[in-house]
């Protein structure tokens, strides 16, 4: 185990000790350099000290350039290092495993609402097993939100109109701060809350005593029929019964893969562009269909729409995906990419 | 002390075209436009540093006591703008810069006298707009004016900040542009580039980051303005706008802005370290070509405070990795300083001692800034305290300090007074210890996660809170004691002689202070920069230095 050390905050992540460590060899770098720059200038400014009245400092020419390089190669070779080390733990902290559970978190002012893959709703709280890898994807109802949890040593913001994704997993029970890391208004620094992470048989209990409707993925599929998206994106890849041509491309297996616009180029089919293709289906229309889907803005809410997108992320030919929280295997890594 | 060895020299720039305050607000006189500068970002100053004490005793208790959030997000707004576009982007180049860019150069003025002139009244209009704003209510969408909030979400005077801050940002590029014409055509003869002193070249490449940077800042303040006002689709996704996008073109100025602020502090320093070591400062080429490369790379690493923002892993490498080359020439330059030291004839006036204070907390403030440039590091630290105390090392304990130390430098030549040598050491010692004391807890509060902007916290954090106000307290005090003191020494202070700290340089081959037109005699350069190989202590031979010869006498130097 990592035991905690003196002024850092508590670890409870599997990347925390990572973060931490980067942090303590910068620390140490810059204590060297800030040691070295103070003693030396605290010596020169003892011995070389002005004794008489009128006294200049040595007017002699010297080569500098021996010195010069000394100071830029060797600053330059560790800032390097230290660079390739900070990016290989981004990617750690950033990219989530395959086997991350999928959670759903919509920021709004001045509160963080969470959507349980089971289906149970959370406001301000997040309970999670531990040792479970865990993966938010997340959007905001207004202004940009960032989804803050020191502890966990993770962070990401939360923008309207896209998704972001963050990822931890917990390692030890408790309960941890959540905060709002992105000024966002008025109530900025009270749209926190805790993250309480339980031992998996509790988590079960408490998803028990909270679990009152369908999954979200059974949402979402009942959602993808109310608002009659199966009359245009044919399920399973059946031809209608009446035998006229499909008015709109089929989403079976659609997540993760490239699109090919009526405009030229392509698009990563992923949360952000279903998204979009639902709120503003012309903004990126597929190659070779008409532009006939009216939009579905402001008939949907925020937390509808993340039902719809778990759904339609998880279609594949003709079977029937609700309650099969398993993740797609192509799921891009990057969703921050984004539509933008 | 008789009241006629205390005059000062019939012809000088402050009495000699009569004092008259129309001859005031009408000079062309870049040394009075300088002090004129100095007046307004006194004016603002104070009331930012109002703002940050009201903050600081705010946060003493976590809970959220002293105002309500409302009225502390318009405090934490409004100290960001009036501190970074009223008091740091103008600071050293319109006070410091505008009094001493023609001097050190031996010109009679600056290229575009009407034009500086200019500057300064836009500045006051842009200023007083922004007042304005602030009674009339202020705003509430921090300084970085993010969107959807600004555009969208934020109540208060948003549009009328911004319209401020972009007549604001004309007056910046009035002063650059004067600046770049000047030192490129008004040079005396036999001052070519390599004899300029580094001051020179650090206000070079600022003006060139505002005459390259302000711009963009301007249209992309205009757009949020337009987008607020007319509902256009630029940032807000709900109108099919990219908040994003907003994040790029502000920090594609704002980074750049940052050296803004310390290039021409850096200038300063290093003629600090030089006149009070007594020695040609070392590596002075590369001193120099360190502010332009800074000024260069500072242009391509704007996308490192959006690490956890949404963009690309592969952007945020490229712009990790460009951090740290912006880092080197900054370092380059503290080890010159501090190797400028070596066999010099140190002594501890107080602008040194500032100038040693600049050097230690600008190497914090730089090291913790390639911390954050670090991309793992930053996904955790961003947005919190640590941010908020690395920018102030380099805002305060760099720009601030450095300003200081040249306003104490240069004021005898500026006022042709001296000021109390004791008070103004410990104003120099209480300004970096309340600094330390209210920006080093902070590292810590970040690192535990406390976010910026944060009106209320858990209790866990109060200590290192009440820690850092105290610091606050130092801090305040240590600033207003130069207030008080170069105020009195305007008329109780001892006349400075024409060279008082025995530096070289052309401001100080002029009368103090110096006349209308800045030399008696066109100068004419035959030396490099800070060449004391025939300096000439009989020279030395005046007021100031004849205090500097009591202290010898007292042992204070054996």
């Amino acid at each position: 185990m990592w035991p905690d050390l003196p002024l850092f905050p508590e670890s409870a992540s599997s990347v925390a000790r990572d973060v931490d460590l980067l942090t303590l060899a910068w620390l140490a770098i810059s204590a060297f350099f800030i040691t070295l720059i103070t003693l030396v200038i605290l010596f020169f400014f003892m011995r070389y000290r002005r004794r008489r009245r009128g006294e200049t400092g040595s007017t002699a020419h010297v080569n500098t350039l021996p010195l010069e390089l000394t100071w830029s190669i060797i600053p330059l070779i560790i800032a390097l290092g230290m660079f390739a080390w900070g990016v290989k733990v981004f990617f750690t902290v950033s990219r989530p495993p395959a086997d991350a559970v999928e959670y759903w978190v919509t920021g709004k002012q001045w509160m963080w609402k969470v959507q349980h893959p089971e289906g149970v709703r959370e406001i301000n709280s997040l309970h999670v097993p531990v040792g479970q890898p865990v993966r938010l994807t997340m959007t905001s109802e207004d202004v940009i939100h960032s989804f803050y949890v020191p502890a966990f040593r993770v962070k990401a913001d939360v923008l309207p109109g896209r998704y972001t994704t963050v990822w931890f997993e917990p390692t030890k029970p408790g309960r941890y701060h959540l905060f709002c890391a992105e000024y966002c208004g008025a109530e900025h620094s009270v749209m926190g809350g805790w993250i309480e992470v339980l031992e998996p048989e509790e988590y079960e209990r408490w998803l028990e005593t909270g679990q009152t409707g369908p999954t979200m993925l059974a949402t979402g599929e009942e959602l993808f029929s109310r608002l009659a998206c199966d009359t245009c994106h044919y399920q399973g890849g059946d031809a209608p019964a009446s035998g006229v041509a499909p008015r709109a491309p089929s989403l079976d297996g659609l997540f993760g893969t490239e699109v090919a616009l009526a405009t030229g180029g392509s698009v990563l089919a992923d949360e952000t562009y279903i998204r979009e293709s639902i709120v503003n289906p012309q903004a990126k229309v597929v190659d070779g269909w008409q532009p006939i889907m009216p939009t579905f803005k402001g008939q949907v809410t925020e937390e509808q729409l993340n039902t719809l997108v778990a759904y339609i992320k998880t279609m594949r030919g003709g079977e029937v995906a609700a309650g099969d929280d398993a993740e797609p295997t192509a799921a891009p890594g990057d969703t921050a990419s984004g539509a933008g | 002390m008789s009241t006629n060895a205390n005059a000062l020299p019939a012809d000088n720039y402050l009495t000699g075209p009569g004092f008259s305050l129309k001859s005031w607000l009408l000079t062309k006189d870049h040394k009075r436009i300088g002090i004129l500068y100095m007046i307004s970002i006194t004016l603002f100053f104070m009331l930012g540093a109002l703002m940050a004490l009201l903050i600081r005793i705010e946060l003493l208790t976590p809970a959220g006591d002293l105002v309500q959030p409302d009225t502390y997000n318009r405090l934490f707004t409004m100290h960001g703008v009036v501190m970074i576009f009223f008091f740091l982007i103008p600071s050293i180049p319109a006070t410091l810069g505008n009094f001493l860019v023609p001097l050190m150069i031996g010109a009679k003025d600056l290229a575009f006298p009407k034009i500086n002139l200019a500057s300064w009244y836009l500045y006051n209009i842009a200023g007083a707009l922004a007042l304005f704003a602030i009674f009339a209510g202020g705003i509430d969408t921090g300084w970085t004016f993010y969107t959807p909030f600004s555009t969208t979400y934020a109540n208060g005077w948003v549009v009328l900040t911004l319209v401020a801050l972009f007549i604001n940002g004309f007056s910046s590029i009035f002063t650059g542009l004067n600046f770049i014409v000047t030192i490129h055509r008004m040079r005396a003869p036999g001052l070519t580039w390599f004899r300029l002193p580094l001051f020179i070249w650090g206000h070079y490449a600022t003006s060139l980051v505002i005459m390259l940077g302000t711009p963009v800042i301007a249209i992309t303040l205009l757009l949020v303005a337009v987008e607020r006002a007319f509902h256009l689709g630029i940032f807000d996704p709900a109108l099919g706008g990219d908040p994003v996008l907003f994040q790029h073109l502000f920090w594609f100025y704002s980074h750049p802005a940052v050296y803004i602020m310390i290039l021409p502090g850096m200038g300063v320093i290093s003629e600090l370290i030089a006149a009070f070591s007594r020695k040609r400062v070392f590596g002075y080429h590369f001193v120099a070509f360190a502010s332009i490369s800074i000024a260069i790379l500072g242009f391509l690493v704007w996308g490192h405070h959006m690490f956890v923002s949404g963009q690309s892993t592969y952007a945020g490498m490229v712009f990790s990795v460009l951090t740290m080359l912006v880092a080197i020439p900054s370092a380059i330059k503290v080890f010159n300083w501090t190797a400028t030291l070596y066999q010099g004839s140190i002594s501890r006036e107080t602008p040194m001692l500032y100038a040693l204070g600049f050097i230690g907390l600008f190497t914090i403030g730089g090291l913790t800034g390639v911390m954050l440039g670090t991309m793992g590091i930053d996904v955790h630290v961003h947005d919190t305290y640590f941010v908020v105390a690395h920018f102030h090392y380099v805002m305060v304990g760099g720009a601030i300090m450095a300003y200081l130390g040249g306003l104490h430098y240069w004021w005898p030549k500026m006022t042709g007074r001296l000021y109390p040598a004791f008070w103004s050491r410990v104003s120099a010692i209480l300004v970096f210890v309340g600094f330390n004391l209210t920006f080093l807890p902070q590292f810590l509060l970040g690192y535990m996660g406390m976010p910026r902007r944060y009106w209320t916290y858990p209790e866990e954090w109060q200590v290192l809170n009440v820690l850092s106000t105290a610091g606050a307290t130092i801090l305040g005090i240590g600033y207003l004691l130069p207030f008080t003191y170069l105020f009195w020494s305007l008329k109780y202070g001892e006349k400075a002689s024409d060279n008082p700290w025995g530096a070289t340089g052309l401001e100080w081959e002029t009368t103090s202070p110096p006349p209308t037109l800045n030399f008696h005699e066109p100068p004419v350069v035959t030396t490099g920069p800070y060449d004391f190989s025939d300096f000439d202590p009989g020279a030395e031979r005046r007021p100031y230095v004849a205090r500097e010869e009591e202290e010898y006498d007292r042992g204070q130097y054996v």
